[in-house]
C-alpha cells in the first residue's frame, strides 16, 4: 500500500524503452534535477513562513497575514524582492571566492537531499553508506561558510566565519557519534535498511535509554551545525550585525538563508529516519486495530509529520533560549556531549552485542 | 575566564579594531565602541559619543522654564516624566514654593510608571542582546498598558511634557485612577513570567554571572548610580537619601547587592519593578483633591544657584540652575545618568568575550540621546 516504487518505474521504464539507454540517463538525471530543486525551493519558502509563523505564535504576534490567504505567499513575494534586489560588489573583496561561497552552501544541502527516503520508492538515491554521505556532505557547507566570511573581507565576517568553523568541526562530532551508536542497533548505514530494521518499533523505543541520550545529543549538536537557535554564533545580531553573510546582498543571500532552513530540514529528516521509523507508522505491539488504522496513513505524511515535528523542537528553542558564548559553546560540546557520547557508544555496542535491545 | 587585559605590546603588534556603531543592532542608538579585539576577546575599548548631540543646555538658555521642560523630554526619552520632574522640583525650590499634595502624588504615581515601562524595556532589549528575542515581545506588550494609561493622561505615549513647573499641565483623566489599579493588578500576574522566561535559564545565568564585575570603589569613583551602581551595593537611591515628591510617605526597599556582576544588576531592575508596583499600590487610592497648577504670576527663578537631583530609571539625574533672574536661566546644566554610567565600560568588558561585551553594555541600560544631550 502507498508503495512509489511502482510509478518510480514505470516513468524510468518509459524513459529506458523510448530512448537509448545513455539518452533515457541523462533525462532521468535532469528529471530528476528539477523534481529536487523545485521541491528544495518550495520546501525552503514554506519553511521559512513556518517558523515566522510559530514565532509569532510564541511572541503574542500574528504573523505574516497580508499577502495571500493568512500570508501563505509571503515568503514567496519575500523571494522575488530578493530576486530582484541590486547585488552590492565589495571592491576589496576576493571576487571568485565571494560568488562562489553561496553556491557551495546550497550546493551541499541540494545534495544531501537526494539521499533522503521521503517514501517507500520516493528516494533519489538510495546509497549503502548512506548516513556517512550525509555526514560527508552537510559538513562541506561549512566550507562555503568560511570562504564567505573570508572573502568578503570584513571583520565581522571573519570573526562570524572563524566561529561558525570551530561551531561545525566540533558538534560534527557529536552527530556523527550519536548516528554510530544507531548505526551499532541497527547494523547498517543503508538508509532504506535503517527504516526496515524498525518495522517492529522504532530506535527511540527499542533502543532503551542509550537510543533516547543519542536522540537528545542529536537534537543539540544538529542545531549547531545548522548555525541555528542558541547556537547561532556565527550570525549573532546582536554581536556581529549578521556574521558571515554581513556583505550579502539579494539572490547570494537569499541562498544563505534557504541553505540554513534547508539544512534544519535535513537534520530533521535523517532524525526522523534514524530514530523515529522514517516513513513507517507508530504501530503499537499486538494491537492490530490500532495499527491497521496507522497503516491507512499513507507513509509520506507519517514521514512529513514527524520532521515537522522534529523541526519544530528546534523552532521551539530558538526562540525560547539566548544565545550561547563561544567559549561555552565549545566547552558544552568537548566537555559534556562528547564523553557522554563515547560512552553512550559503548553501551550501544553492549545492548547491541547481549541483544538485549527489542 | 580571564579576567585579565592581554598583556602585549599594543604598538608591536598589529591591532585588530572593530567599531561597534554608531550602527550597530546591540549599541541602541548612535553609540560608538571602538573595539580592541584580541580573537573573540576584548583588549580595550574606546566608547565615541556626540553622534545625537543636539545642543539641549545650550538651547534651554533662550526658553523660559516652562518651555525648556520639553527639550528635557528628549534627553532620557525612556524616562520624560522624571526628566520633567527634575527641572520643575528645581525651579520650584528656586521659587521657594510648594505644590499640592494632589500633584505629589500624581507625580510620584507617573514617576513610578515610568520607572517600570523603562525596566520593561530595558528586558526585552536586554534579552535580545544576549539573542533571546521573545523577551522583546514580552516585554512591549506589557509596556503598552502603561503607555495607554500615559496618552489617556498626558495624550501622548512616549514624550509627555506633563509635569511643569508650578504642577501638571492639566488633571489626570478620571480613568487614571480605575486603569492604574488594573495594570498593578495585571502585571503582578506578568512580572513572574519575565523569570521564567529568562532569570531562570540555565544558558542566561552562565551568560550573565561572573561577567562585568564592577567593584564598590569603582561604582563611586566613575559616578555609577542607579541599579548599575546598586548591583555593586551603592547605596545611591535619591528616593530614599533625599526623599522628594510623595516619597517620604510611602514604604519601599532600596535594592542592593554586594557582587557587582552583569547577573545582579539584573536582578535589581528586576526587584525594582516589584518596588514600584508597591509604590504605586500605596499612592492610587488615596490621591488627595488639590489644585493641580499653583496661581504663579511669573515662573522666574529669583538670582542665584538651584541643584536638585531626582532619581530617573537609569539613575542620578542631576539639574543645575544658574539664574539671573530672568524668565530663562542663565546656564542649565544636567547632570545625566548614563553619561557617568557609560565610562566604566572599558574597566569592567576589557579581558572579556564579546559577546559578553554586549551583555554588559545592555546591563548598563544605556540610552544614548541622554548622553549626548
Amino acid at each position: 500500500m502507498y508503495d512509489f516504487t511502482p510509478i518510480i518505474e514505470s516513468i524510468s521504464g518509459y524513459f529506458t524503452s523510448t530512448f537509448s539507454p545513455l539518452w533515457a540517463g541523462v533525462l532521468l538525471m535532469v528529471l530528476l534535477g528539477i523534481a529536487i530543486l523545485g521541491f528544495y525551493a518550495i520546501l525552503g519558502l514554506y519553511l521559512v513562513y513556518a517558523e515566522r509563523k510559530i514565532c509569532a505564535r510564541m511572541q503574542n504576534r500574528i504573523g505574516p497575514n497580508r499577502v495571500g490567504p493568512m500570508g501563505l505567499f509571503q515568503t514567496i513575494a519575500d523571494l522575488i524582492k530578493l530576486l530582484m534586489k541590486e547585488l552590492i560588489y565589495i571592491r576589496n573583496a576576493d571576487s571568485i571566492l565571494f560568488n562562489i561561497a553561496p553556491f557551495i552552501v546550497i550546493v551541499a544541502s541540494i545534495m544531501a537531499i537526494g539521499s533522503i527516503p521521503f517514501a517507500k520508492g520516493l528516494q533519489a538515491i538510495d546509497l549503502n553508506i548512506g548516513v556517512l554521505y550525509i555526514l560527508a556532505i552537510s559538513s562541506m557547507g561549512v566550507i562555503g561558510v568560511l570562504i564567505a566570511g573570508w572573502a568578503s573581507n570584513s571583520k565581522y565576517s571573519v570573526i562570524g566565519a572563524m566561529r561558525s568553523g570551530a561551531q561545525v568541526i566540533s558538534y560534527e562530532l557529536s552527530v556523527g557519534l550519536a548516528l554510530l551508536c544507531m548505526i551499532t542497533f541497527s547494523g547498517s548505514m543503508q538508509l532504506s535498511e535503517i527504516i526496515s530494521s524498525q518495522e517492529d518499533g522504532w530506535w527511540i523505543f527499542k533502543g532503551h535509554i542509550p537510543a533516547l541520550i543519542a536522540f537528545v545529543i542529536y537534537l543539540i549538536a544538529g542545531t549547531a551545525e545548522t548555525n541555528r537557535g542558541p547556537f547561532d554564533l556565527a550570525e549573532a545580531e546582536s554581536e556581529l550585525t549578521a556574521g558571515f553573510h554581513t556583505e550579502y546582498s539579494g539572490i547570494k543571500f537569499a541562498f544563505f538563508f534557504l541553505a540554513e532552513y534547508m539544512n534544519m530540514f535535513i537534520i530533521a529528516a535523517i532524525a526522523t529516519t534514524v530514530f523515529l521509523g522514517g516513513w513507517l507508522p507508530f504501530h503499537i505491539y499486538n494491537f492490530s486495530v490500532f495499527n491497521n488504522l496507522m497503516d491507512l496513513i499513507p507513509p509520506i505524511f507519517w514521514f512529513f509529520g514527524k520532521t515537522a515535528f522534529v523541526i519544530y523542537v528546534m523552532m521551539w528553542f530558538k526562540w525560547t533560549f539566548p544565545r550561547l558564548r563561544i567559549d561555552q559553546l565549545l566547552a558544552l560540546e568537548w566537555k559534556y556531549l562528547l564523553p557522554i557520547n563515547l560512552i553512550n557508544l559503548i553501551l550501544t555496542s553492549f545492548l547491541t552485542l547481549m541483544q538485549w535491545h527489542f | 575566564m580571564e579576567d585579565t587585559v592581554v598583556d602585549i605590546d599594543l604598538k608591536e603588534k598589529e591591532e585588530y579594531i572593530i567599531n561597534m556603531g554608531p550602527q550597530h543592532p546591540s549599541t541602541h542608538g548612535v553609540l560608538r565602541f571602538e573595539t580592541c579585539l584580541q580573537g573573540e576577546t576584548v583588549k580595550y575599548l574606546i566608547p565615541h559619543c556626540g553622534y545625537i548631540h543636539r545642543g539641549i543646555e545650550k538651547m534651554s538658555e533662550s526658553l523660559t522654564y516652562p518651555q525648556l521642560i520639553h527639550l528635557t523630554d528628549r534627553m532620557d526619552y525612556l524616562s520624560a516624566h522624571i526628566n520633567n520632574e527634575a527641572v520643575s522640583l528645581c525651579v520650584e525650590k528656586a521659587m521657594g514654593v510648594e505644590v499640592s499634595d494632589r500633584v505629589k502624588y500624581i507625580r510620584t504615581i507617573l514617576a513610578e510608571l515610568t520607572r517600570i515601562a523603562s525596566h520593561q524595556l530595558w528586558w526585552s532589549a536586554f534579552g535580545m542582546d544576549l539573542g533571546a528575542l521573545t523577551t522583546f515581545f514580552y516585554g512591549l506588550r506589557d509596556r503598552e498598558k502603561i503607555l495607554d494609561i500615559f496618552e489617556e493622561s498626558t495624550g501622548a505615549r512616549l514624550l509627555q511634557s506633563f509635569i511643569t513647573p508650578g504642577g501638571l499641565m492639566y488633571d489626570v483623566h478620571p480613568n487614571f485612577q480605575k486603569r492604574v489599579t488594573e495594570f498593578v493588578k495585571y502585571f503582578r500576574k506578568k512580572l513572574p513570567e519575565y523569570d521564567q522566561l529568562l532569570t531562570g535559564n540555565i544558558i542566561f545565568r552562565e551568560r550573565t554571572q561572573g561577567i562585568g564585575y564592577m567593584s564598590l570603589e569603582d561604582a563611586i569613583e566613575f559616578g555609577v548610580t542607579g541599579p548599575s551602581g546598586r548591583g555593586s551595593g551603592f547605596h545611591c537611591d535619591i528616593r530614599k537619601i533625599e526623599p522628594y515628591s510623595a516619597y517620604p510617605l510611602v514604604k519601599f526597599d532600596e535594592i542592593t547587592f554586594d557582587v557587582g556582576d552583569t547577573y545582579h544588576r539584573y536582578l535589581v531592575r528586576m526587584k525594582e519593578m516589584w518596588q514600584s508596583l508597591s509604590i504605586i499600590e500605596q499612592l492610587i487610592d488615596g490621591i488627595p483633591q488639590g489644585p493641580i497648577m499653583l496661581e504663579l504670576k511669573a515662573i522666574k527663578a529669583p538670582k542665584g544657584e538651584y541643584y536638585q537631583r531626582v532619581e530617573t530609571a537609569r539613575g542620578e539625574l542631576g539639574v543645575f540652575i544658574v539664574s539671573d533672574g530672568a524668565p530663562s536661566p542663565a546656564r542649565i546644566h544636567y547632570r545625566t545618568p548614563n553619561f557617568s554610567n557609560l565610562f566604566i565600560i572599558n574597566k569592567i568588558s576589557a579581558g572579556h568575550k564579546i559577546a559578553d561585551l554586549v551583555a554588559i553594555s545592555g546591563s548598563l541600560d544605556l540610552v544614548i540621546p541622554d548622553i549626548d544631550r
